[in-house]
């Protein structure tokens, strides 16, 4: 039985590591060098990954290219929430790691950190970071998803739901939850 | 095949209605394993190439030069989770992309791979063709249409205005052959060019043809439905899974048939553009070689294919998408009245 089991993983994830499809999605510099790394000196078409898809309902990844504002953070839940299982998050730059150079206490318009709002699998800090960095973050995404099981997927799910929690009845966004906290601490 | 259902017809035992569900079940299975293969191959061979046109090097890293990398994303598509949506109608949801995919599948049916294996052999056989092809485009619609959103409404809709102006050119051209052949038969049509291909006396057809059948395929510069930057994938924009992937094997086999089809109309089908067979002059005296002889026609006939495919991801590779107005203006303008023309000289060189 384990055997099935282990042959079915390592068929399904040697799949999913190597077709890690990208959602176009891009806020700031980062996203220039994330163009860069689909360009000819860098290319990330090696890894199998230059299909960027315009739609979250045909991408596996977010890569979070750029600072996220509050206004722009409930966009960025919807556009993770639209993708279908399983995706994974890549929080690339300093601004979505930990707000990075707007993590003073005076900026009024910044996340401080997308790992507030939405579960994130790879930490990319650099401002902004090369596309060699982004590359070994892609290879490093690879070797976690081949560590996965089908059995233990029912808990991977569970513990990837944090963004949504409920209250008396009713789901509450984590987006909401934070802008309740932000308000409190102004 | 019609050989191995005259054989089981004949068997005194078995029943003539299974015998005929026999012989098209293995013409199916054939047909299907060659259409996936070819579709895997296909994707491949494009993502290197527009690798290689942009000075790239492709996928490379999956399997031995990176062959196994669209096997990989199939095996990712078949797993991922498929969205059900709220708001969709969800009967003509689940069924456009069977239907899309399921009416190119005839289309394999009705080419000649070589001079036996022609599964509907039929005296109107551009005709069927042309029938079965106008189906995907209506199922385009239907998703566009069944899926309640915005953008898929809009890809839908350009897709329409895009049939409604290649539709008539391309009928045109066809026309054309068909007056110079005086057949419509498709196999009929390969066996009239073992002396001189069409494209010689009918080239103002074959570059009408050539174009309206970029606008049929959603190719680039004409692949305004699915537009990436101005509507998000048009009609498939909320497709995922399986469902998407149905699309996406969909649109390949119909770039690789439709490509099949100009090789027959205009470039000789599966015929040897030397005039003899090399099987035939190295092993004409070995007993197989009348057998060899089917499978060099079949080579002939996908090498030539895939020029065609390959000079197609070249103008995808070189050209920008057209806007909606230039691409209705060229169609509308020039296309067609190029090909009332071109059907008008045919006409007085004929008769």
């Amino acid at each position: 039985m384990n055997f099935i089991i282990t042959t079915i993983d390592a068929v399904l994830n040697w799949g999913r590591a190597n077709s890690i499809w990208p959602l176009t999605f891009a806020t700031s510099c980062c996203g220039i060098e994330m163009m860069c790394a689909s360009a000819s000196n860098f290319d990330i078409a090696r890894f199998g990954s230059e299909v960027f898809r315009p739609s979250p309902r045909q991408a596996d990844l977010l890569i979070c290219a750029g600072t996220i504002t509050h206004k722009m953070a409930p966009l960025l839940l919807r556009l993770y929430q639209q993708m279908p299982e399983p995706k994974y998050v890549i929080a690339m730059g300093a601004c979505t790691c930990g707000g990075g150079m707007f993590s003073a206490l005076d900026c009024y318009s910044v996340v401080r950190g997308i790992d507030k709002i939405l579960p994130v699998d790879i930490y990319l800090p650099m401002c902004p970071p090369r596309p060699e960095a982004l590359f070994d973050a892609i290879l490093k995404l690879q070797k976690e998803i081949k560590k996965e099981s089908i059995l233990t997927r029912k808990e991977f799910l569970e513990s990837h739901k944090l963004f949504l929690k409920e209250e008396d009845g009713i789901l509450v966004r984590k987006v909401d939850e934070y802008e309740y906290s932000r308000n409190d601490k102004e | 095949m019609n050989y191995l259902l005259c054989t089981l017809m004949e068997i005194p035992w078995l029943p003539k209605i299974l015998a005929v569900i026999i012989t098209s079940g293995i013409a199916f299975c054939i047909i299907i394993s060659l259409l996936v293969l070819t579709v895997i191959a296909l994707v491949l061979i494009e993502r290197k190439l527009l690798g290689f046109f942009t000075q790239r090097k492709g996928p490379n890293r999956v399997g031995l030069w990176g062959v196994l990398q669209t096997t990989a994303d199939a095996i990712k598509l078949l797993c991922k989770e498929n969205i059900e949506l709220k708001h969709a109608d969800k009967i003509l949801f689940t069924l456009a992309p069977i239907m899309a995919f399921a009416s190119v599948i005839v289309l394999w049916c009705l080419i000649p791979y070589n001079s036996e294996f022609h599964l509907i052999n039929s005296s109107v056989g551009i005709l069927l063709y042309f029938f079965f092809a106008s189906f995907p485009m209506i199922f385009h619609f239907l998703a566009g249409y069944s899926s309640n959103n915005k953008y898929s409404i809009l890809g839908a809709y350009r897709g329409l205005a895009l049939t409604a102006s290649y539709s008539v050119s391309i009928i045109f051209s066809v026309l054309s052959i068909i007056l110079i052949t005086g057949t419509m038969d498709l196999d009929k049509i390969v066996l009239y060019q073992s002396h001189k291909w069409i494209i010689f006396s009918n080239v103002l057809g074959f570059i009408v043809f050539f174009i309206t059948s970029l606008a049929k395929l959603n190719r680039c510069p004409f692949d305004l439905s699915e537009a990436e930057s101005e509507i998000i994938c048009g009609y498939h924009t909320e497709y995922s899974g399986m469902r998407f992937a149905m699309f996406f094997l969909g649109e390949y086999a119909e770039l690789f048939v439709m490509s099949m089809l100009i090789v027959v109309l205009f470039f000789g089908g599966y015929l040897s553009p030397f005039g003899g067979y090399i099987s035939n002059t190295f092993m004409g005296n070995c007993p197989i070689s009348s057998y060899l002889i089917y499978f060099e026609q079949t080579i002939w006939l996908f090498i030539k294919t895939l020029i065609v495919i390959f000079s197609i991801i070249w103008i995808r590779a070189t050209l920008p998408r057209l806007t909606q107005f230039s691409t209705l203006n060229l169609f509308w303008k020039y296309i067609i009245p190029v090909s009332m023309i071109n059907l008008i000289i045919i006409f007085l060189v004929r008769f």
